[in-house]
């Protein structure tokens, strides 16, 4: 591409942009999209247009998974590496494709028209295997279908012409409860949390609270605040805050003069084997929409923002559609639902590949155009979010149920569930199971019964809220999900008696040092240290005193990291030594320590150069140098 | 008015504002670091500083001090943590001190012993890391990179240069110079920046110096760490 189309390129997308520098992450991955990487050219002109120094854009473009600053090829396919895709077989489909297209795996092809590689989780657990081609969704992949794409590629057939049965996504529902069988028309939340103000004598001081976001708020915007606290509602991310105790403590933030309050919606969702949010935003965009409004009304925030992970790029047109809706229904914008003053509306930032901006300092980094690194906290975003305004940041399923509690009161969603786990909970259910897909139960349900439900036998783990969530064994079935018992934020991924739980650890921790932002020592050094004692382990070369080192990093991660990412990295690990010991204990054939070099793995190279793959060529070692 | 903390059992004062780390150097009191430096706004990276709060880890140069907070640094719990960290940063990159023009003047090196660390302990991972030579005045060895990115802080910070910044993530994340060819030469960079000046190791080095101050006669040859100034 010549350097005079990539600067019009680049003018195009900065100046949709209002060449404002917080959107440089949505301007770098929009000029990708049109040149299918980011030459040196489109930096230059960047640098130049938003006034930011060189250093910057290449260190942002630098941390995202899914940007490139090296060409990748037209075609840039790269397989979902889940636990899950393994058990489907995304190995042997993943060769065949490399195979089929010359092409080896994580490089580019020689004629530059392909790379094929790996990534994490892309959300499709229920559906798998899956790949991203050029960060499009395709799932439910097979010999077949990939002998497809290989010609499809082979033949430069532009992707907008593949079949559309490829990139169809299911919503599996497989058991709906009061958020997925709401007859929700939009705006009747929005009407009823009006509804609530004492008076309409007092509808022109809500408005003013809302425009003013006024702490002490009257009427409508205070009554809504007291539904959701009534409703006992906890966020639905994984860490489970007291939903109104944040919604309240942004409304009481002080604002400076210039600013505004910001509600933030968290649809980054990284977690191996979580899918819920995908089929929320697919499903029932306008009960997530009319939360987030909800929100605003109850704090007094005029901006929202939908952070929606890279991954899901496929829905950012439907979901631009819907917010277009609202605006002409007059459910977002100016004067909401007629009132004067009541101004709100959301926009919507993609991700890159990125894990950690699921943690909502870094995700707030990630939309002020940053590099994705968790902050240093207090303070919190509650006071100090986007571009230091008061902010807060609730999970998808968080707001769709606020949504149902401004519609049908506090009360009513507190009588669902248990005490201290009101409401439901969507469950992404994959693995080994008849039914895999989206389970919502009320709080309360146990593993017995969704395992039951989803027809799940010869159980051996359930894998709960993901990796950086709890591995819980047979003998553990019969406890609930819940807050006071398992918290999750979604992921429920099963694994039958022939599973190897120590390869499911291995998987969790190659994707936490993937992961790793690369802030802190602890995390940045310990996550790759972790994974090679695993991979030690793997090929045999194990030891009890490799086992007492992951014991040791265990700790140092949880005590040193910066933030969740590196507390929770161990958990896989630590859970699965407790209650899977065997499959540690069959690895560990070294009674005495081994050194993790390997002589003959060294020599690899000089065999290749010489050709040679015989015994000559090889150092008799016990524990097999052919690994 | 001002308050204090204990820290150790020892009494502290603080202003409003400062943080523990602040607080204990102006009281003498050394608290190991690394990408802690007084001049410039703390980035709480290398958990160096770490201390325990009330019987919480946190990293001391960014948690604010609070009144009748008890707050614990010298014990051997910590001081094995911090020693392990150490470790990590010595296994990842690529140090080698009896060759190294910092050695001596190194805070690395010097923090290394003052935690009483013997070994790396952990396998290295010799990363393959290019020099940049280009630079009339300065080599940029990337070796001995720790990622405290107080060079990228004084180059934005009072330079206003951004000479200085961090790319790639997780364990590939790297240092990069302002310049489309990545080369230093080709940057507005000069000796009499301040980020010329402040690498606690040896990737900024100046050309035509070296050993000029002999070893045997450097910084901490002459005091350990935890006597030589503030630790920086």
């Amino acid at each position: 591409m010549h350097a005079e189309a990539v600067a019009g390129i680049v003018d195009r997308v900065v100046s949709q942009y209002r060449r404002d520098p917080t959107c440089l992450l949505q301007i770098l991955r929009e000029v990708q999209e049109a040149c299918d990487w980011i030459p040196p050219e489109a930096i230059d002109r960047m640098q130049l247009l938003l006034g930011v120094p060189r250093t910057k854009i290449e260190g942002v473009a630098g941390f995202y998974a899914f940007i490139y600053t090296e060409p990748r090829g037209k075609y840039r396919v790269l397989f979902s590496d889940n636990i899950t895709d393994r058990m489907q077989g995304n190995r042997v489909l993943m060769e065949r494709l490399c195979n089929s297209l010359w092409v080896e795996r994580g490089k580019v092809s020689e004629d530059g028209l392909v790379s094929v590689g790996k990534t994490a989780c892309t959300g499709m657990s229920d559906q798998g295997p899956g790949m991203l081609v050029n960060n499009y969704a395709i799932s439910g992949l097979t010999a077949e279908r990939i002998d497809e794409i290989a010609e499809l590629i082979r033949s430069k057939v532009p992707l907008a012409d593949w079949p559309p049965a490829f990139f169809k996504v299911e919503d599996n529902i497989r058991r709906a409860d009061i958020l997925l069988n709401a007859d929700f028309k939009p705006g009747e939340a929005l009407l009823a949390a009006r509804a609530r103000a004492p008076s309409d004598g007092l509808n022109s001081s809500n408005m003013r609270s809302w425009r003013e976001g006024l702490p002490s708020g009257i009427g409508g915007p205070a009554a809504t605040l007291d539904e959701i606290k009534r409703a006992n509602l906890r966020g639905r991310g994984g860490a489970g805050f007291t939903t109104g105790l944040k919604w309240e403590a942004c409304r009481n933030a002080p604002l400076k003069a210039g600013h505004q309050r910001i509600v933030v919606c968290n649809a980054d969702e990284g977690e191996p084997g979580t899918f819920k949010d995908r089929v929320l935003l697919s499903k029932c965009p306008d009960l997530v929409f009319e939360g987030m409004t909800v929100a605003a009304y109850a704090i007094g925030a005029t901006r929202g923002f939908v952070y929606l992970r890279g991954e899901y790029r496929y829905l950012l047109d439907h979901l631009n559609t819907v917010l277009s809706n609202r605006r002409r229904e007059n459910l977002l914008g100016k004067d909401i639902c007629g009132l004067p003053g009541a101004d709100f509306d959301i926009e919507i930032h993609v991700g890159a590949g990125a894990y950690v901006c699921g943690e909502e300092s870094a995700l707030i980094e990630s939309l002020e155009g940053k590099r994705g690194t968790p902050r240093n906290r207090p303070p919190f975003p509650v006071t100090n979010g986007y571009l230091d305004q008061p902010t807060i940041v609730n999970n998808v399923e968080t707001f769709a149920a606020a949504a149902l509690i401004a519609l049908n009161g506090g009360e009513w969603y507190a009588g669902i569930g248990t005490k201290h786990s009101a409401g439901t909970k969507l469950l992404s259910v994959s693995g080994d199971c008849a039914r895999p897909g989206i389970y919502e139960y009320p709080f309360g349900v146990s593993i017995r019964q969704v395992l039951e439900d989803c027809g799940a036998t010869d159980t051996q783990a359930v894998q709960v809220s993901g990796p950086s969530g709890i591995c819980v064994a047979a003998d553990e079935f019969d406890r609930i999900i819940g807050f006071e018992d398992i918290p999750t934020a979604g992921a429920f991924t099963i694994f039958n008696q022939s599973r190897d739980m120590f390869e499911v650890a291995r998987n969790y921790v190659h994707f936490f040092q993937h992961e790793s932002c690369g802030f802190c020592t602890p995390c940045r050094v310990g996550t790759s240290l972790l994974k090679n004692l695993m991979d030690k382990l793997h090929k045999g070369a194990g030891s009890p005193y490799d086992f007492a080192e992951i014991e040791k990093l265990n700790t140092l991660l949880q005590s040193m990291s910066h933030c969740g990412l590196g507390h929770t990295a161990c958990n896989p690990v630590l859970d699965t030594i407790a209650k899977f010991r065997p499959y540690y204990d069959k690895r560990m054939m070294q009674q005495d320590f081994t050194p993790a070099f390997d002589l003959d793995r060294a020599l690899s190279a000089a065999r290749q150069m010489t050709g040679r793959d015989d015994a000559g060529a090889h150092l008799a070692t016990e524990h097999g140098g052919q690994s | 008015m001002s308050h204090t903390f204990t820290l150790d059992g020892k009494t502290i004062p603080f202003e409003d504002g400062q943080t523990i780390i602040q607080a204990a150097i102006a009281a003498g009191v050394f608290i190991p670091h690394l990408c802690y430096h007084p001049d410039f706004k703390p980035h709480g990276s290398c958990k160096l500083c770490t201390v325990k709060v009330n019987g919480r880890h946190t990293a001391s140069c960014t948690m604010r001090a609070m009144a009748g907070m008890v707050v614990e640094s010298e014990t051997a719990e910590l001081n094995a943590e911090r020693r392990a960290l150490t470790q990590m940063l010595f296994v990842e990159g690529n140090h080698f001190c009896p060759s190294c023009e910092q050695s001596g003047n190194c805070q690395l090196q010097a923090t290394a012993y003052h935690l009483g660390m013997m070994s790396p302990h952990y396998d290295h991972f010799f990363p393959n890391r290019a020099v940049d030579a280009s630079h009339p005045d300065v080599l940029l060895d990337f070796n001995r990179c720790i990622l405290c990115s107080l060079c990228v802080r004084a180059s934005r910070d009072v330079d206003g240069k951004n000479v200085f910044g961090l790319s790639g993530r997780g364990i590939g994340t790297h240092l990069i110079v302002n310049a489309k060819s990545g080369q230093l030469a080709d940057t507005d960079f000069s000796l009499s920046d301040k980020a010329a000046q402040v690498c606690p190791v040896g990737v900024i080095l100046k050309k035509r110096r070296g050993f000029a101050v002999p070893i045997g006669e450097r910084t901490y040859d002459k005091a350990p760490i935890s006597e030589t100034a503030n630790g920086n």
